[in-house]
């Protein structure tokens, strides 16, 4: 039978989009966890290119790549199916996935700025947000996959866990929830499911690890 | 009903040339829409509201926006004719980390090497030799990068082989003499009726980038 490994990292929201998709798809797989200051020979041997996770390795073939891995798994294991059957919709649900994917980076853009730099990340983080509300999330859906979550859901899904922790982290409120109904609305819906509950990184855990960090970033930033 | 198929873009965009190469693949006859980007069409506003960018694909109507998903669409719409992706799921995926790595490297750093000079300009095109390094040593030694015949990631990087002539002079160096394979595959692309269509003349690009560098006041 074949063997399903996941390289990730703890408080990745990269590597929980395919633990998610192996779990709603009921793939068993072994998860080995990356140090990310101490990568191990066989992640580099696997992702030379990115050095990254999360690297899914199925029969010992490795797929990087969050995005890739994601409809990978979706094509070889067709049950439960992330993405929509049809041509069209589905080239609207990776329009959405890649609007996504290109905006996890104001994450660390957010978490490394101070003064006038903070002050344009949230101004770029709220434009994000006001796109999800007035173009994504239409249509009075309960999720971007209408009834179940999808492979957008889980795209989206920096938004509706680890933002709560960077807001925790950097002293702001940037969400709020009344100028967001539909946002609000589908942060509560997806973080209610039993699978989203139960497999999400301790938030506790992630403030006191990156406001740590932060500190030391920008005490270094100063001097 | 008959398929009414639109492309809105631009001539010197490498993403709308994916698409225009992939169309030409299939054999679909389109309306091509030239799109003035300092005055923007209605119809590119109201068809990609969220970015107001080109290549916009309209198929009966409905807009399908960025240039990979429209060269995916594309295939599996137009399936029974040269396929560009893989049927295998492994090999697609690999072809899709690709596709994915031009995307995030060429158009960033290839824009670095007209855009800036002196030591930020030596970086870019120490940078941009690199990347063309590592993917020639992707290409190995087939025809193309999907292998006997032209692929996804053949169609969302050979648009950027119109660009190298403008780049060699902005930055006085020979992508050639660096990565002399690249450029036989490059050759090889060409030689297709559906990329010779589709690319622009690199001469005409360089005149293109240099009226950008006066508009942006670079030297």
């Amino acid at each position: 039978m074949a063997v399903v490994e996941l390289f990730g990292t703890w408080f990745s929201p990269y590597a929980y989009r395919v633990i998610w998709a192996l779990k709603l798809k009921g793939i068993s797989y072994e998860y080995i966890e990356e140090d990310i200051r101490n990568k191990s020979p066989l992640l580099l041997q696997y992702n030379p290119i990115h050095k990254k996770v999360p690297v899914l390795v199925h029969d010992g073939k490795p797929i990087c790549k969050s995005t890739v891995i994601l409809q990978y798994i979706d094509e070889i294991w067709p049950q439960n199916p992330l993405l929509p059957a049809d041509p069209y919709d589905r080239a609207v649900a990776l329009f959405w996935i890649k609007f996504a994917d290109d905006k996890v980076y104001l994450m660390s853009k957010l978490y490394q700025a101070d003064g006038e730099e903070q002050r344009a990340a949230v101004k770029e983080w709220l434009e994000m947000l006001e796109v999800m509300e007035e173009h994504a999330l239409i249509g009075g859906k309960k999720f971007f996959g209408g009834d179940e979550i999808n492979m957008v859901d889980i795209a989206f899904s920096f938004v509706a866990h680890w933002l709560g922790v960077l807001e925790d982290v950097v002293g702001l409120e940037i969400f709020e929830p009344h100028k967001f109904p539909r946002v609000s609305s589908w942060i509560q819906n997806f973080k209610s499911i039993p699978l989203i509950k139960e497999n999400l990184p301790d938030a506790d855990k992630m403030s006191a690890f990156s406001k740590h960090g932060r500190e030391m970033m920008l005490a270094s930033k100063s001097n | 009903m008959a398929e009414e198929v639109v492309l809105l873009d631009f001539w010197p965009s490498p993403f709308g040339m994916r698409s225009r190469i992939a169309l030409a693949e299939k054999g679909i006859k389109y309306e091509h829409k030239e799109e003035d980007l300092r005055n923007k069409s209605a119809l590119l506003l109201q068809m990609n509201p969220v970015h107001k960018k080109i290549p916009v694909l309209i198929h009966n109507g409905k807009p399908v926006c960025e240039s990979l998903i429209q060269v995916q669409y594309i295939d599996e719409v137009w399936h029974d004719k040269a396929p560009l992706l893989p049927s295998d799921p492994y090999q697609k995926a690999t072809a899709r980390f690709w596709a994915d790595y031009v995307d995030k490297k060429i158009y960033e750093v290839g824009g670095r090497v007209w855009k800036t000079k002196g030591e930020k300009q030596a970086t870019a095109k120490k940078e941009l030799i690199e990347t063309l390094k590592l993917l020639e040593k992707e290409l190995g030694d087939k025809p193309y990068f999907g292998g006997e015949s032209l692929g996804y990631v053949d169609v969302a990087f050979i648009p950027f082989y119109s660009w190298f002539y403008a780049l060699e002079k902005c930055g006085n160096f020979s992508i050639e003499a660096e990565c002399p394979k690249l450029i036989a595959w490059a050759k090889r692309c060409m030689q297709k009726e559906s990329v010779a269509k589709s690319l622009p003349d690199q001469q005409k690009v360089y005149d293109f980038i240099l009226e950008m560098k006066k508009h942006f006041g670079i030297e």
